[in-house]
């Protein structure tokens, strides 16, 4: 297909920072691109943002399309929306990715809304592929295939957006792989000119609080998480345990953070995040559907749980049946033991 | 100084509540055996507008889109405290995306017109899409305070509300009209008692329509007797609400699904692994061996 537009990643950042996600998308872009034979550009937004090129390219990005502004700072959805609304009609993208982020899930639809473009939410994968509407008899070549799970995570649906371009999705940190920097990979800057006026800067932040977040589950190699079989708050003790003694990250199933043990930023699963480590040890998790969506791509599964026919097992590379307040020290001793 | 609230919300399927008879043997949902629910993050936004409606007297008005069925979280509303209720239906706002959605919904804010603030859920629990409110929004052109926890104040012409952003919160100051998505952030109100005696007998025109098919004239008289008694939900089709056809439902829809797939989990090979020292100390001979661990 001759003449389609490029892929762009919008490139979210917090102080100069890029965020995780975004770097994620930018290896996903970078297949997308190569199959579809165009370029793939970021989108970033913000001020003074010298310092993120570099990391742009190394990830794969032959285009860096700059908007700097201090009215973009802190990050308001009016002037950011603006300010790629304009750039979209301009350059005509073919596919816009976006990170699920708050800041991503409030701005995509606002964007997509004004182009009257689709807009396919929390998708878990992206593939290019075909599309035949047998309803509207019309076929597609190429089109970004969205799939995303629906309804609580019991379905897996691949949509498709027949309208105008962008093709327009939004991705969860820890979802895309994210690709070996090549630090000898160059690229190039587009300073974009900010035109806004005084409607689009009418929304004040007054006020704005914030702390890096305290785990990172994303980063983790090894993951330790605990369920509702845990049984209480006072027992999560023993995921500590393990997870300190074999350097991992703790985390937890909805049903322990909906218990009130373990604060939400530790969920693993759909409504927390995705994680994908070298090991994943799950600890009276039963393995909901909206858990194991959250986890199955770990490299190795550990689950550990008094009934044999827990789902979670379906995952598991090895099946311990049995009481978790026995077998974790027995695996504290043993990894002790081992180690010497 | 009065303001108008509008408050839109969905009835949903009970998604996250799903049983085993909500199952097909081949892993489908069966939608029918899904309880149908007051989307939760909606029951928050009608919160949040009812105590401003306490704190201020200002006048809540809940709309929805759905089946003739979604009269039921209408009279929950109702029950709850709500002024007025809309129910918008019709076949052809059947298999709406977001966009088709928000742009329908917008149609029935401008229908109305003078609302000073519109707030929704920030996603339903059907779609976890959470697009549906800023879409509205722009179709509007009015500014959006998403993932709202607190309305600070409410002025002439000006909001001032505390939204969680990631790693923390964030205080915002809005021009007035302007659209929030409420979080999670209150303990909704019961249904009261005094306010069930009296909406238990509301009635969407649909609802009367079906329980008096056989006697349209029965059915002309009961509409008559609870319009009179301000007992009639309110109910209007896609060209009332002054919706272009070509932009509601199937056809006002850019997405289209072309696959779906119920999860199966797949049976892996797992090695079982005895709980005891020796089954445990293999394991981990095997994962350190492995570089695994350590």
């Amino acid at each position: 297909m001759a003449n389609i537009g490029n892929v762009w990643v919008f490139i979210e950042q917090e102080q100069g920072k890029i965020a995780g996600v975004s770097l994620q998308l930018v290896s996903k872009g970078r297949e997308l691109a190569d199959r579809l034979g165009v370029k793939l550009e970021g989108v970033l937004l913000g001020d003074n943002l010298s310092g993120c090129i570099d990391t742009l390219y190394h990830y794969g990005c032959d285009r860096v399309l700059l908007a700097e502004d201090s009215r973009l700072e802190p990050f308001t959805v009016l002037p950011y929306a603006k300010v790629i609304m304009k750039l979209i009609l301009e350059h005509r993208p073919n596919i816009l990715l976006f990170g699920a982020t708050l800041k991503g899930r409030e701005l995509a639809p606002r964007i997509a809304s004004e182009k009257l473009a689709g807009l396919t939410a929390d998708c878990t994968d992206l593939q290019i592929d075909d599309f035949e509407d047998l309803k509207n008899k019309k076929s597609y070549t190429d089109k970004l295939m969205q799939i995303r799970p629906a309804f609580g995570g019991n379905i897996i649906a691949t949509i498709v957006n027949t309208w105008d371009d962008p093709q327009m999705v939004t991705v969860r940190e820890g979802v895309m792989k994210l690709g070996e920097p090549d630090l000898s990979r160059k690229g190039e800057v587009v300073k974009v000119p900010v035109e806004l006026d005084d409607a689009d800067t009418v929304v004040k932040v007054i006020e704005r609080v914030r702390a890096e977040k305290k785990v990172d589950l994303q980063g983790a190699q090894i993951i330790v998480a605990g369920g509702y079989g845990v049984g209480s708050k006072e027992n999560f003790k023993l995921i500590y345990d393990l997870a300190e003694a074999i350097g991992g990250e703790v985390g937890a199933s909805r049903a322990a953070v909906d218990a009130g043990w373990i604060d939400h930023d530790y969920q693993v699963g759909q409504t927390g995040v995705t994680v994908r480590p070298r090991l994943y040890i799950a600890c009276g998790i039963s393995g909901s559907i909206q858990h194991c969506a959250g986890m199955s791509e770990s490299k190795k599964i550990i689950a550990i749980n008094t009934d044999p026919d827990a789902p979670i097992f379906s995952l598991a590379h090895y099946k311990i049946v049995g009481n978790l307040n026995q077998v974790i020290p027995q695996m504290i001793k043993a990894f002790k033991a081992k180690q010497q | 100084m009065s303001f108008n609230l509008l408050v839109f919300i969905k009835q949903v399927p009970d998604t996250q509540n799903i049983s085993g008879d909500a199952m097909t043997p081949e892993g489908t949902v069966n939608r029918a055996a899904l309880p149908a629910i007051f989307n939760p993050e909606d029951l928050n936004a009608l919160e949040m507008a009812l105590q401003l409606k306490d704190r201020y007297g200002v006048n809540v008005t809940v709309a929805t889109m759905g089946m003739p069925a979604a009269a039921e979280v209408l009279r929950q509303a109702l029950c709850r405290g709500a002024d007025r209720a809309l129910l918008v239906t019709d076949r052809a706002l059947a298999g709406a995306d977001t966009l088709a959605t928000s742009y329908t919904l917008s149609c029935v804010a401008k229908m109305l017109g003078n609302i000073d603030l519109v707030l929704c859920g920030r996603q339903a629990i059907d779609g976890d899409t959470a697009q549906v409110g800023p879409q509205i929004a722009e179709k509007l052109n009015i500014p959006q305070i998403c993932y709202v926890e607190e309305v600070i104040s409410l002025e002439k012409g000006k909001i001032t509300a505390r939204r969680s952003i990631e790693g923390g919160y964030e205080i915002l100051e809005s021009p007035l009209p302007a659209l929030l998505t409420v979080i999670d952030c209150n303990e909704p109100r019961p249904e009261s008692v005094k306010l069930m005696m009296k909406f238990k007998r509301a009635r969407s025109a649909g609802e009367i329509a079906m329980a008096y098919k056989n006697d349209p004239a029965a059915a002309e008289s009961v509409k008559a007797e609870l319009a009179a008694k301000g007992l009639l939900i309110e109910e209007f089709n896609a060209a009332a609400i002054g919706a272009d056809p070509a932009r509601i439902g199937f056809t006002g829809s850019p997405t289209k699904v072309k696959q779906v797939q119920s999860v199966v989990l797949t049976a892996g090979d797992a090695k079982e692994v005895s709980p005891t020292a020796e089954g445990i100390g293999d394991l981990m001979h095997e994962l350190i061996s492995d570089h695994t661990l350590g």
